[in-house]
């Protein structure tokens, strides 16, 4: 599978001419790291071969046994499966919270659940899908494939990477835990003030919910750098900005997405911390606070965020389409503007959340405008993907089928988006069960459906082995139809009158039989999800193998083995088209001189893609979990008292100074 | 014919949502008429460019490459002709926006350019009900009522909102789009009705426990009815003249409901609760909960949170024979 590089290919790339042969390159007349003289008593990948040099990378790069070790573990691929295994256990809690107030809502008056529980429902609900699931599922998947995209050999901050995943756990478990326990936030998953305040929301349920955004924050903003760096300078040789997946692409946007968004949010519900806490009045209007600071506070993240469940969906979506229709992307760098484009405009919507509050018209005007133009970039995707498939070959296999899914589901909600665009329209339908039945289209259009895809796409290189497509047929079958009749009656009944978050309805409102009917499509929908849980667990022990690149696909993480090995390649691939493994059919170009026996990764430059240093990544270490520990304790005393921050931090400075603490051996001396 | 009904149900849906007395498609006001215009106008230029764009989606689907084809090859005429549609496409999307955007700024436009009316209010948000104030230039003209508003037919109405404690939401479908009710802002609204009838309102804004029984009424009547309606509200309660209403008003003023109700022309003077000077002249109590009738009525007392959990108005300890008597007190206060 892997050859030497030739002088051919080294035309292409000549900066890589110094790790495969040692000599000089790069910017004539500067030196570089990667210059520096191999140690002579190292071992390096270009004096041993085949299984003997797997052995020993995967010897280097593994994860050791024992439960300490399991905690220990940098590698991305084992943080990532964990990642994306802990966001679909939440999808499915959400989902069986979505199913109750269904059930709730089948008929009027039905006693089911009262009011308490049901408001605690919904709340669980919008939290779990927004922040628990929403976001981490799309890192989660940065997390695994986005270094065997690049061709490295981990991600960038492995230990921050390994901190944010505890983080996300413990702040996940902390809320159902809390839930569990009949203490569960019952003010929505936007926790509007002055009803998530101190005087309307008394005993620690808003409390529950600010802190678990400052979890999944932290754990949220920590990948997303983590991946950026990952993306900028750990790229394979010769894999330049326009040779960069588009997923990888999509993932990056994502990322600088969430590094500017989520900011917003930790400062909003760390106000409503101190409002609820400390006794300031941020938020309080008799105080000279004021309500609706809080509003533009979680919009100005809120609506980025419906992007940031999007994006990495486009990249799954990029991803299929490319594979599945045979051909390679058409309006490659259309596609990538868009992307960039709509991470920009992303941030210029989000007063279309509060049209009905009363803001200047003008103002709520222009951002009208802006939520309309934000068409413009959605439409180039979506015209590109059809190109693509329209000139291919399309193969129709379960994934290729939930992408189309998508499309049906995902552009009938862009559509409605349109609507709620508009200030006056937007007066009649905004929350209502219209606006459910929009974002629900948008949201499961756009991000769940790309990521069953996604999941039949990747599964055998996650597991090795392939996924019924028996199975996946059906489900996807029973899950297209059943999530339009849930959802696409809620358009009706929303515009008949019934708002959101009401537990029940009184009979002579008329609105009984479109509930029913969207009560029956939601369980036949969850039960597609019973479908494909089994069809997960089932294949996964029992799936015919499926090898390295079952789909006959041309991303580099199809070059690695099924499930990858720990150091992804046994050497560092060089690239030379966007489709690597369609360009080289045979053999893949690669560089030698990494160390063998270190964890040592390229640093590549960040436009070229030219190797640039060779620099080691860091060991296994416990403290990044102790780290998560010691977070977790200082931010859920501090939802009691003040005093947290005092006697939290030490443990806390512990652990950092653990995580932190020079190691003489293998990382820094050789 | 069989196979035929579960059809003809599913294609006359959304004709149902064309009637009602909380629905955005029966448009009883000039408001809520432009705006339902506007949403099918919406509709159908929208409903066009997703079947155009699911046309193409399913004819790209066909196989135009041969089995064994290079995935890097492309054709440079397949290119450019693709580029050019999709050019097309694009620029045909910029317009449609441009379009909607226009059409909306010109529905913003006259939407929320208030004339004036004969009539304010001031209408006050708050768990979970709505106190409603008749305003006048004559201090002995203005009135407090919840959660029923009459207005005169075909005059514009303007409505002050604000919110005694937590985010509510003004939203009668029939007549205009709805309105936040913010703790420290006022906000106004306009409504306007064609015709006589009974609309109905409901909190839009999540508001807390009780916020699914957070309605209203709006009625709207002739001009003359409504001046009737007005001056009848503005008086205080008539005394009852049967011994058996007359021992409701006892039990009444006897018991703490007086701390919170207002009743005028009897001691009971709060006002953080409903003013029920004219209850029995509603047609719903507990906030479009349940329909006044005297049975009713007796329920709500006995037991406020079983028919609505979390209300604000505590179980008051009632002997048996004191519910009757109160609750026919309170269906006579018309």
């Amino acid at each position: 599978m892997t050859k030497a590089i030739t002088p051919h290919e080294l035309d292409a790339v000549p900066e890589v001419t110094r790790l495969a042969t040692g000599e000089r390159g790069g910017v004539p007349g500067v030196k570089s790291e990667a210059d520096r003289p191999a140690d002579p008593h190292e071992l390096r990948d270009d004096q041993v071969d085949g299984p003997e040099l797997t052995a020993r990378l995967a010897r280097t790069w593994g994860t050791e046994k024992g439960l300490i070790g399991v905690l220990s573990t940098v590698d991305h691929k084992v943080i990532g499966r964990r990642y994306i295994i802990t966001a679909i256990i939440f999808l499915f809690l959400g989902g069986l919270s979505a199913v109750v107030m269904r059930l709730q809502l089948a008929q009027p008056e039905n006693s089911l659940v009262g009011p308490d529980l049901y408001n605690q429902l919904f709340t669980m609900h919008g939290t779990t899908m927004m922040f628990l699931f929403g976001v981490p599922i799309g890192e989660a998947f940065a997390v695994y494939l986005v270094p065997l995209m690049v061709g490295t050999r981990n991600i960038a901050f492995p230990r921050l990477n390994a901190f944010s995943y505890y983080v996300y756990l413990f702040g996940g478990f902390m809320i159902w835990v809390a839930f569990m326990l009949n203490i569960g936030p019952d003010v929505g998953w936007f926790a509007y003030v002055p009803l998530s305040g101190p005087e309307f929301s008394p005993g620690k349920r808003a409390d529950v919910w600010a802190q678990m955004i400052t979890f999944t924050e932290v754990s949220g903003i920590a990948v997303a750098i983590s991946i950026v760096v990952t993306v900028f300078k750990l790229r394979a040789p010769g894999m330049t900005l326009d040779r960069i997946p588009l997923f990888v692409w999509a993932e990056l946007i994502n990322s600088f997405v969430i590094i500017f968004a989520l900011p917003a949010v930790v400062t909003a519900s760390a106000f409503l911390l101190m409002d609820r806490l400390v006794g300031t009045h941020i938020f309080n209007p008799a105080e000279g606070g004021d309500a609706l600071l809080y509003q533009h506070l979680f919009w100005f993240f809120g609506h980025p965020e419906v992007y940031i469940i999007f994006l990495p969906a486009t990249g799954w979506v990029s991803a299929i389409v490319v594979t599945f229709a045979r051909r390679q992307a058409f309006g490659y760098i259309a596609l990538v503007l868009s992307l960039i484009a709509t991470g920009f405009l992303s941030f210029g919507l989000w007063v279309h959340h509060m049209f009905t509050t009363g803001l200047p018209q003008l103002g709520a005007s222009f951002f009208t405008a802006s939520s309309m133009l934000i068409a413009i970039p959605n439409g180039i995707q979506i015209f590109c993907w059809i190109a693509t498939l329209w000139d291919g070959r399309p193969v129709f296999r379960t994934p290729l089928l939930f992408v189309i899914g998508f499309f049906f589901i995902f552009v009938a909600g862009g559509l409605s988006g349109i609507m709620l665009a508009s200030v006056p329209l937007d007066s009649q339908v905004h929350d209502t069960f219209f606006v459910v039945a929009h974002f629900h289209y948008v949201l499961i259009g756009g991000n769940v459906f790309p990521l069953i895809g996604a999941i039949y796409y990747w599964f055998p290189k996650f597991t090795g082995r392939m996924m019924s497509e028996r199975l996946g047929k059906w489900h996807f079958g029973l899950a297209f139809i059943s999530f339009n009749v849930a959802f696409f009656p809620m358009h009706i009944t929303g515009l008949m009158g019934m708002p959101r978050r009401v537990y029940t309805y009184l009979p002579e409102m008329g609105w009984a039989n479109l509930n029913l009917i969207s009560t029956i499509g939601a369980l036949v929908f969850f039960g597609s999800f019973v479908l494909f849980l089994y069809n997960i667990l089932s294949s996964a022990r029992r799936g015919p193998l499926a090898g390295p690149n079952p789909w006959n696909a041309g991303t580099l993480e199809w070059a690695s083995a099924s499930p990858p090995m720990p150091q992804n390649f046994d050497r560092i691939p060089v690239v030379t088209n966007r489709e690597p493994l369609w360009a080289h059919r045979e053999a893949l170009p690669v560089v030698a001189g990494l160390s063998v026996e270190n964890r040592e990764q390229i640093v590549s430059t960040v436009t070229a893609g030219r190797a640039d240093l060779r620099e080691t990544t860091p060991e296994p270490s416990i403290w990044p979990f102790l780290a998560a520990v010691a977070t977790t304790i200082l931010f859920i005393g501090s939802m009691f008292t003040p005093w947290a921050f005092v006697w939290g931090t030490p443990p806390l400075a512990l652990a950092l100074i653990g995580w932190f603490w020079p190691k003489p051996s293998t990382e820094d001396e050789r | 014919m069989k196979r035929v009904a579960p059809l003809l149900f599913i294609v006359t849906l959304p004709l149902a949502g064309c009637q009602g007395w909380q629905s955005a498609l029966d448009a009883q006001g000039p408001a809520a008429s432009a705006l339902a215009g506007m949403f099918w106008i919406f509709v159908s230029v929208l409903g066009t460019v997703w079947l155009l764009t699911m046309a193409a989606l399913l004819l790209s689907l066909r196989r135009r490459r041969p089995a064994h084809a290079d995935p890097l090859a492309t054709d440079p005429r397949t290119e450019r002709r693709m580029t050019i549609t999709i050019s097309i496409a694009i620029g045909l999307t910029l317009v449609t926006v441009i379009g909607l955007t226009g059409l909306s700024y010109a529905a913003q436009k006259a939407l929320f350019s208030h004339k004036d009316g004969a009539l304010t209010l001031m209408v006050t948000g708050q768990q979970w009900w709505w106190k409603i104030t008749y305003e006048d230039e004559q201090p002995s003209r203005v009135f407090t009522t919840a959660n029923e508003i009459h207005i005169p037919v075909g005059e514009p109405v303007l409505i002050k909102l604000e919110a005694s404690d937590v985010i509510h939401s003004f939203w009668v479908p029939n007549l205009t789009g709805k309105m936040d009710a913010i703790p420290g802002r006022q906000n106004q609204l306009q409504i306007q009705a064609d015709r006589p009838g009974v609309y109905r309102g409901q909190c839009a804004e999540f508001c807390g426990l009780q916020h699914a029984h957070m309605g209203m009424l709006i009625i709207a009547e002739a001009k003359d009815d409504f001046e009737r309606w007005r001056s009848h509200q503005i008086s205080s309660a008539i005394p009852p003249d049967d011994p058996e209403r007359q021992r409701g008003m006892e039990v009444f003023l006897s018991k703490p409901c007086v701390m919170c109700h207002q009743v005028r022309g009897t001691d009971a003077g709060g006002k953080v609760a409903p003013d029920l000077t004219h209850v029995g002249s509603r047609r719903y109590i507990g906030a479009g909960t349940l329909e006044t009738t005297r049975g009713n009525i007796a329920a709500w007392i006995i037991d406020p949170h079983g028919v609505k959990p979390g209300v604000n108005m505590p179980t008051i300890q009632l002997e048996p024979d004191e519910v009757q008597p109160l609750a026919r007190y309170l269906e006579g206060l018309k």
